[in-house]
């Protein structure tokens, strides 16, 4: 177990557990039609039952359940048949009910895990729950508006009813470098199971930290202190790092830990109190006696396990086995649409050559394009038109530089790889005597570099072939070029 | 033919095959229902708004699809409807101040349903504050009279509607029961009304009190019409995820069928010492009214009954506690004027809300918060269950199960405004039914010494409305309730 060893060479053992909030990708609100959108004009996306107009009522979003199944059997939970919601009660503009819908008693799932890479190997940190629940509004106290005065706040109500699950977690994460392990497992496997984008940026991902400390692992758990506005995995790490050193710091000088709220301030690079637990609010939850209980049958069950794509580990170990280096599996199996982007350019071409030339080339142009890993398969150039470049250079019909120029056009071409290398006149010289009318002539002009040559500086041979290359546009296949300069410079007299 | 207007007035059936025949417009009977309620509704004040110009439009759509061959079940009838049901185009207040200027953008289901059977909507009820109360006197707005005596109460909460077909304004009103809320104030008319089981009617549009209770029904004259405003009513709707897939069958054939050969069973706990004794009396009479119809009498208990109010005011109170949450004056109804939001909140929620929902509010949050939770909340649902539990075991021996619909005919206005406890036990009758799910009628079913109405109630096991309704229309045709025109009308 690891361990920070402090300046006074007091060990002391962080304990850890992450909460993250994910938003499901469904097409509508969890409650509602309203469409899940993103940067809309405020209250675009919004209808009497998302603003909790008297007499509305929600209506379950089958969509996200299955979601949270998906989500469930991906990480090993155990998927409840019979779960509920209850109402959390409390008071806030940007909560229009007044109450938020949740699940609380009896969740779709607990149990599970995720499996994390650490320095002394994998690790699976364990699944406390997964649970489904509505989003809250979100309120503007800093206007944005010059005609709106800074005494009066705003809000938005598109994100008011948006599906969320929760993960919770064990505390059973011990570093920060563990818990921005743990999230970027979470976050690749949300986006590879189509669950969630999982974007900390957009807030689709959220993630509040519970950290305490003891000074030996013999110790029960000490007083758990809640992290939260933590939206990177950046954050999380050096906002966990700062609170295990502020808690150290705290039982070294033998003062007792606050349970509380701090919130990271990025500015200031520390966490800074936000709310006492004794001021904690008492939800009052109680059953939601709107909706029925939430009752999973074996169709349904089905249904969420058809729709499972296989898993980033399973996949990346089945690239591995195909012979894809482990580095590129690791990249292409970032995005399930990667991935696939790249199997189905493979089973038409070289795998290593496919491997090569997508983590290579095609994610630096989809980079330059601003394509996701997600939206691979959008990519200008299909899998097979890809497929079709790399058989020409497999077969040594292009070079390699050939190809590139081939691939570049290609994105703005719907053309195949063949057409665009005549069209182009990119096709390798093979023609011998073409390379040797090329030889010579270059010999023929270059009196001092032969005479250099002669006197025993062979290296200047290398000399000739760049020339050649270069006059050639690199469509010269090297081992023809030399023996054109041999023989060139055999027959030369002068 | 023209009718002379204050010729008697028909009924929901008479109405619909009057005018879906021809025999008269939609417009004609409106115009004599809106006659009638300019005549009378100075005296009773059932009605929050009256909208007439709305009500001619639908009758003149309805006339025009008569017209066009359309067979509507409820062609050219009046409705009235309680004022937390959205109707398109009125506003829907639950006579409260802070739904002052509330107006939905939709009908209710139920009211979609009605429109869509040919049915106009004369206007608004009279109800006590957000269906809490049993003499609609909570209501923020005005207090409504029984026809039968000006000075005392029509009951309620969905007092207005009963008041308006009671005193002959409309032949079908819409209410709400949570606790009884349609038939306590039905039974105080001398009027049917009918509690459907918990999810046969769609909730969408009604403004919710306590979600695991509510239910929209009608009030009649007869149960006859009864069945046939529930059958158009009632059905599953996708927008109410508690609503039933179960098929509604044919009630309104079901109450002509007779109830031989059945058994009722009379709820013990209803005969106790200092039972009133004109609503003893009654119950005699009802006994022998059921075995004249051929059907056996017995008694049955059902224990828990006696902790039903008990229950009802801690769930209730509970639920309607969340509901009313968002009544916060941030994105409708009036909002007072504040420099922060928690006093936001509390000036406007405390001129908003009158006495008796605020009273509600208190008693549910306190019921569901950290400490109390246990005692009370999950006790009362615990207590629920065994309830519905004793219903289940009673229905085993009988078809049905009798009891009174109120301990009393109704009360002077202002007797019980100040002693909260003593109005909620008014209600000791129809709460079971309600957190038990039951389907519940209640029509009239004699006259205390003093000319007032005496309602008996007819329970039956969940979804079995075919037989609470060949129960119910067999007791009525052996009581000679009295169809004159109520006294405080004459």
């Amino acid at each position: 177990m690891s361990s920070l060893e402090t300046p006074e060479r007091t060990r002391v053992f962080p304990v850890i557990g992450l909460e993250v909030h994910a938003q499901l990708q469904t097409r509508s609100k969890m409650f509602c039609p309203c469409p899940v959108t993103v940067g809309d004009e405020a209250n675009a996306a919004t209808c009497p039952i998302c603003l909790a107009f008297p007499g509305t009522l929600p209506v379950l979003n089958r969509e996200a359940v299955t979601l949270a199944m998906r989500l469930a059997l991906a990480t090993g939970s155990e998927i409840h048949r019979d779960s509920r919601f209850s109402r959390k009660n409390y008071f806030y503009p940007d909560l229009p009910k007044g109450y938020q819908i949740t699940q609380y008693d009896r969740p779709i799932a607990t149990g599970g895990g995720i499996e994390i890479d650490t320095p002394g190997g994998s690790r699976t940190i364990r699944l406390t729950r997964i649970h489904l629940e509505e989003d809250a509004g979100k309120s503007l106290h800093d206007t944005p508006f010059a005609d709106v005065p800074s005494t009066v706040s705003l809000v938005d109500w598109n994100r008011a009813g948006v599906p969320l699950c929760e993960i919770v977690s064990e505390p059973e994460v011990r570093t920060a470098e563990e818990a921005a392990s743990y999230l970027t497992e979470l976050r690749r496997l949300l986006r590879f199971i189509g669950v969630s984008d999982a974007d900390m940026e957009k807030g689709n991902l959220r993630c509040d930290a519970n950290v305490s400390v003891r000074l030996s692992e013999d110790e029960p758990f000490g007083t758990r202190v809640e992290i939260k506005n933590l939206n990177s995995i950046r954050f999380v790490a050096k906002a966990i790092e700062h609170e295990i050193e502020r808690q150290a710091e705290s039982l070294r000088r033998g003062e007792r830990i606050v349970l509380e709220t701090r919130l990271w301030d990025e500015k200031s690079s520390r966490t800074v109190p936000m709310r006492g637990k004794e001021e904690a609010q008492d939800y009052r939850y109680f059953p939601e006696p709107d909706l029925g209980a939430l009752r999973i049958d074996d169709a349904w069950m089905s249904e969420a396990a058809a729709t499972m794509p296989e898993l980033p580990r399973a996949r990346r170990a089945r690239l591995l086995a195909a012979g894809v280096p482990a580095s590129d599996a690791e990249t292409l199996t970032s995005a399930r649409e990667l991935a696939d982007y790249f199997e189905q350019t493979a089973a038409l071409a070289s795998t290593r050559l496919a491997a090569n030339w997508v983590t290579g080339e095609v994610l630096r142009w989809m980079k330059e394009r601003r394509i996701s890993a997600e939206d691979a398969l959008s990519f200008p150039v299909s899998p097979a038109r890809l497929a079709g470049l790399l058989r020409m250079l497999e077969a040594g019909e292009i070079s390699a530089a050939s190809g590139k120029e081939v691939l570049a056009a290609m994105i703005d071409s719907p053309a195949e790889a063949a057409a665009l290398v005549t069209e182009k006149g990119l096709g390798r010289i093979s023609d011998a005597g073409e390379l040797d009318r090329v030889a010579s002539e270059i010999v023929a002009s270059s009196p001092g570099q032969v005479a250099l040559y002669r006197s025993g500086k062979t290296a200047t041979f290398g000399w000739f072939v760049g020339q050649v290359m270069k006059r050639t546009g690199g469509r010269a296949d090297p081992s023809s070029v030399r023996e054109a300069i041999t023989r060139a410079l055999e027959t030369d007299n002068g | 033919m023209d009718r002379p207007a204050e010729a008697e007035p028909t009924g929901v059936l008479e109405t619909a095959a009057a005018v879906a025949g021809g025999a008269r417009s939609a417009v004609q009977v409106l115009t004599e229902a809106l006659e009638r309620v300019e005549a009378g509704d100075g005296r009773v004040r059932a009605f929050l708004e009256v909208t007439s110009a709305l009500a001619f439009e639908e009758a003149k759509s309805v006339d025009a699809r008569v017209a066009a061959g359309e067979r509507l079940p409820l062609a050219g009838v009046p409705i009235a409807v309680k004022d937390n049901l959205w109707i398109e185009g009125r506003r829907a207040t639950c006579a409260s101040r802070i739904l002052q200027g509330f107006r939905p953008s939709e009908d209710a289901t139920a009211v979609a349903r009605l429109r869509r059977a040919g049915a106009v909507f004369v206007g608004r009820t009279n109800m006590d504050e957000f269906a809490m109360g049993s003499s609609t006197e909570n209501s923020s707005v005005q207090t409504t009279s029984n026809p039968w005596d000006l000075t005392r109460i029509p009951g309620g909460s969905s007092g207005g509607s009963a008041a308006a077909v009671s005193a002959r304004f409309v032949p079908a009103a819409i209410g709400s029961d949570t606790g009884g809320s349609i038939r306590q104030p039905a039974a105080c008319c001398g009027v049917v009304g009918f509690k459907p089981t918990y999810g046969r009617v769609s909730r969408f549009g009604l403004v919710a009190f306590a979600s695991s209770l509510d239910q929209v029904g009608p009030l009649t004259r007869n149960v006859r019409d009864a069945a046939r405003v529930y059958s158009v009513i009632a059905g599953e709707d996708p927008r109410d995820s508690t609503s039933s897939p179960e098929p509604v069958g044919d009630p309104e054939g079901a109450s002509g069928r007779g109830f031989a050969g059945k058994t009722v069973g009379f709820l013990a706990e209803a005969e106790v010492e200092g039972l009133d004794p004109d609503v003893a009396r009654n119950l005699g009479d009802l006994k022998k009214a059921f075995r004249a119809a051929g059907a056996t009498v017995t008694t049955v208990s059902v224990p828990r009954a006696t902790a039903a109010i008990a229950i009802y005011y801690v769930v209730a109170s509970a639920e309607a506690s969340s509901n009313l949450a968002r009544f916060d004056g941030v994105r409708y109804g009036p909002r007072a004027e504040a420099s922060d939001l928690l006093s936001l909140y509390v000036e406007t929620r405390t001129s908003g809300f009158g006495a008796e929902v605020k009273r509600r509010i208190l008693l549910g949050t306190f019921a569901l918060s950290a400490g109390y939770h246990e005692a009370y909340y999950e006790r009362a649902m615990s207590a629920r269950q065994l309830l519905s539990e004793d219903f289940d075991r009673a229905f085993s021996r009988v078809d049905a199960l009798v009891c009174p619909s109120i301990p009393t005919p109704a009360f002077r206005l202002g007797e019980k405004t100040e002693d909260p406890l003593s109005m909620y036990l008014s209600d000791v009758f129809t709460v079971p039914a309600s957190l038990a799910g039951l389907p519940a009628i209640t029509l009239p079913s004699g006259l205390s010494r003093e000319g007032l109405p005496l309602g008996v109630q007819i329970l039956a096991p969940r979804l079995a409305e075919e037989a609470l309704f060949a129960a119910a229309g067999a007791l009525e045709r052996e009581i000679a309730f009295p169809q004159e025109l109520p006294p405080g009308m004459a």
